[in-house]
């Protein structure tokens, strides 16, 4: 049991926490359609990262993660220029950025020789979540030993910080931002401004994913901002309880994805554990599946079985399928 | 290590050589086909078509290694890559059509996931073979280093035949991103060409994986249309034009990745084509920063000398520094302040002008409203002859007093 709080327990403890700031924040991306910031936006912190390790001559967190937000706001703002300036789809003017500084951070990491050191692109695309260790950790009571806790791993104290910050701010402003999203001229017109939200809510995506993304990788990253989310989407159509599910899915997904990363393989009989990053995010994908088929009023397959039960009763169905256009 | 000229005129080697030609016939290729997703506003769900071909990636390898020992032969390799990204489409469009989630989720959920499954599945790997692991980092980032003949010929041939494939459908393809509901109308199945333009981008994605990399080969199919786009409004033109990008920028980029060590095959790439684009962004004539901004100057300039002769024709003094500038410059004006005679001449006319403007303007609101150049050209140069002879003469012989 040692050896669970050890070595399983920071893990399990970084990735929840990783999932939960990302998954509450997501419920807002999703809404706003706005769903891809978080793929953009971790894919733009790599050469911000890469010039703090660099200027900092280290694996400084501090710096590290300052570059990442300095050139968050750059990539926001190149976005900007480009789709208005140059009058380009705002799909594409970010894929052109995004592509483009993710490739600069590339190059800067390849060519410093930093690539191999400390930083790689594959770690900051998988992450190192296995590696969160807690070695003054002797059983549960070391919870409650300050001492104890003061060695759990710097990155779980910064994503306890970014996480109470995330939920202040959604308390906070939880109904302008519900406003905002669903119906911004209404919004302005009360007299909030949906394009000071819009940022704030941007800066806070920010903030969130480049705290999680040196721990859990950018792909858990990007997959925590929209599937728990998407999944309560499915479910509910009042905004708090979406949000308390998406919280709940992203907490589930956490625990649950590492121990069967950790553990799974050993039900066939293997030693080999496989990336916990990666099955936490295949498992919030599973549950936005499940969603999408089975949600009771929303899901793919209830909907296809009223459809059928009322058309065999001869009523009209009042679930009409919205046709495509 | 060969020099960048070497490989620049080919002369660096069969290999070397080979792989610059299927990066450039690559990059033509997926310039061509991002073009049509560009005008379909579905340039992200290349993003979605490229991270979801890691699981099929390693399930290949997985499959022949386990079973044939061929894992690490490029075609297994793609072909899963291929099967994996088609399921990815597939979901994406399932989400989009079946769900209330809006496409945006839809690429993000199935770009997020099957990524990940391909992680778990690369540490599957790892623990199997260490070295079999040494061909699939490749595909991250692109390693052009260590490609094979067979490998690059592969890679060429198959750009080579989505191009023509392309070619084949150009029309269609034109008027699908333009009028969806004339193409449906005229025939076309539309929902089959969707699916055959993203059978195409898929195809240039897969067959990139190699050279650019699964992250950034996206750059291939939208750096070069965006860039293409700002010089020319005709379909064709953009899709030459977006080729040519795509073709030069990836040419230029293998060579010089492999000129010197350490430079990322695909990085480098992506980073010539975005040059690629500043320049299209900054120089084009039509839809061009420096045009625009050329254009705001010309127009800058004609209201204030305008106003400049206005301000005379009615004996106002003129203390904006600019408009003075102007006005000394045509010489209407002499470097004291003093107005010339042809600049008394010209106020004249310009308030006559203006007069006529303003007429125009009570009698004709609605049309007047609809004028882009109102006042800021000659009335005769804007309207046709008789209205203008109609309105001087509702205006009369009035003559507008100026000066002296």
């Amino acid at each position: 049991m040692e050896i669970f709080w050890q070595f399983d327990f920071p893990s399990i403890l970084l990735g929840t926490l990783a999932a939960l700031v990302c998954g509450l924040l997501g419920n807002f991306l999703v809404l706003r359609r706005q769903a891809l910031m978080g793929d953009a936006i971790s894919h733009v912190v790599l050469p911000g990262i890469v010039v703090g390790f660099l200027l900092s001559g280290g694996a400084s967190a501090l710096a590290m993660m300052l570059g990442a937000g300095v050139s968050a706001i750059f990539a926001v703002v190149l976005i900007e220029v480009i789709r208005r300036v140059g009058n380009v789809e705002s799909g594409a003017a970010m894929g052109v950025v995004f592509t483009t500084m993710f490739a600069a951070g590339v190059v800067i990491l390849e060519q410093t020789g930093t690539a191999g050191v400390h930083l790689d692109v594959e770690h900051a695309l998988y992450g190192n979540l296995e590696s969160a260790v807690w070695l003054e950790a002797t059983g549960i009571e070391s919870l409650f030993d300050p001492a104890a806790l003061g060695a759990l791993p710097h990155d779980i104290g910064v994503l306890a910080v970014v996480t109470v910050l995330v939920v202040g701010f959604i308390l906070a402003l939880f109904k302008e931002l519900k406003l905002a999203s669903f119906d911004a001229l209404l919004a302005q017109s009360l007299g909030f401004s949906p394009r000071f939200l819009g940022f704030a809510l941007i800066v806070m995506v920010a903030i969130a994913s480049v705290a999680a993304f040196s721990a859990v990788g950018s792909i858990l990253v990007i997959a925590m901002f929209i599937c728990p989310a998407a999944t309560a989407r499915m479910l509910t159509d009042n905004m708090a309880t979406q949000i308390k599910l998406s919280a709940v899915f992203a907490v589930l997904s956490g625990v649950l994805g590492y121990l069967l990363g950790a553990f799974g393989p050993l039900m066939f009989g293997s030693y080999m554990s496989v990336s916990a990053a990666g099955m936490i995010a295949v498992v919030a994908g599973f549950f936005q599946l499940i969603a999408m088929l089975f949600a009771p009023q929303y899901g793919v397959i209830p909907r296809r079985w009223r459809q059928k039960n009322d058309l065999s009763n001869g009523a009209a169905s009042d679930d009409i399928p919205s046709v495509a256009l | 290590m060969p020099s960048l000229v070497d490989i620049l005129f080919l002369s660096a080697g069969y290999n070397t050589a080979l792989v610059c030609i299927g990066a450039a016939l690559l990059g033509a290729a997926s310039g061509a086909v991002g073009v049509f997703v560009l005008l379909r506003k579905r340039t992200l769900v290349s993003d979605a078509i490229s991270h979801s071909t890691l699981p099929g990636v390693a399930l290949a390898f997985i499959v022949g290694e386990l079973f044939f020992g061929v894992g690490r032969s490029l075609p297994v390799l793609l072909v899963g890559a291929a099967l994996s990204a088609g399921i990815g489409v597939l979901a994406v469009d399932w989400i989009r059509s079946h769900t209330r989630l809006t496409e945006d989720t839809a690429i993000g959920t199935v770009l997020s996931t099957f990524f990940a499954l391909g992680m778990v599945l690369l540490t599957v790997i790892q623990s199997m073979s260490v070295a079999g692991r040494a061909g699939l980092e490749g595909f991250l980032l692109g390693a052009t280093s260590g490609m094979t003949y067979s490998e690059a010929m592969i890679i060429a041939i198959a750009a080579v035949v989505v191009g023509f494939a392309l070619l084949l459908r150009i029309k269609e393809f034109t008027i699908l991103c333009f009028d969806e509901g004339f193409a449906a109308a005229s025939g076309y199945n539309v929902t089959m060409l969707d699916r055959t333009l993203l059978l195409l981008l898929l195809a240039v994605v897969v067959i990139g994986l190699k050279t650019v990399g699964l992250v950034l080969i996206i750059a291939l199919a939208i750096i070069p249309p965006v860039a293409a786009r700002f010089w020319s409004e005709r379909v064709p033109v953009v899709v030459a034009l977006s080729a040519a990008i795509g073709a030069v920028g990836s040419y230029l980029g293998a060579a010089i990745s492999a000129s010197a060590p350490d430079m990322p095959t695909g990085g480098i790439i992506v980073l010539v084509l975005f040059s690629f684009f500043v320049v299209s962004l900054i120089g084009s004539p039509v839809r061009g920063l420096l045009a625009a901004y050329l254009r705001h100057r010309r127009f800058q300039g004609q209201v204030h000398m305008r106003q400049g002769l206005l301000s005379i024709a009615h004996d106002e003094p003129i203390l904006e520094p600019v408009t003075r500038k102007l006005l000394v410059k045509a010489r209407f004006m002499e470097g004291d302040g003093r107005v010339t005679p042809t600049g008394y001449a010209q106020a004249r006319v310009i308030a006559r002008d203006q007069a006529l403007w303003n007429l125009y303007k009570q009698e004709e609101p609605d049309e007047a409203a609809t004028v882009q150049e109102w006042s800021l050209k000659l009335i005769q140069e804007v309207l046709p002859p008789d209205t203008v002879k109609s309105l001087e003469n509702k205006l009369g012989a009035r003559v507008i007093p100026v000066g002296v």
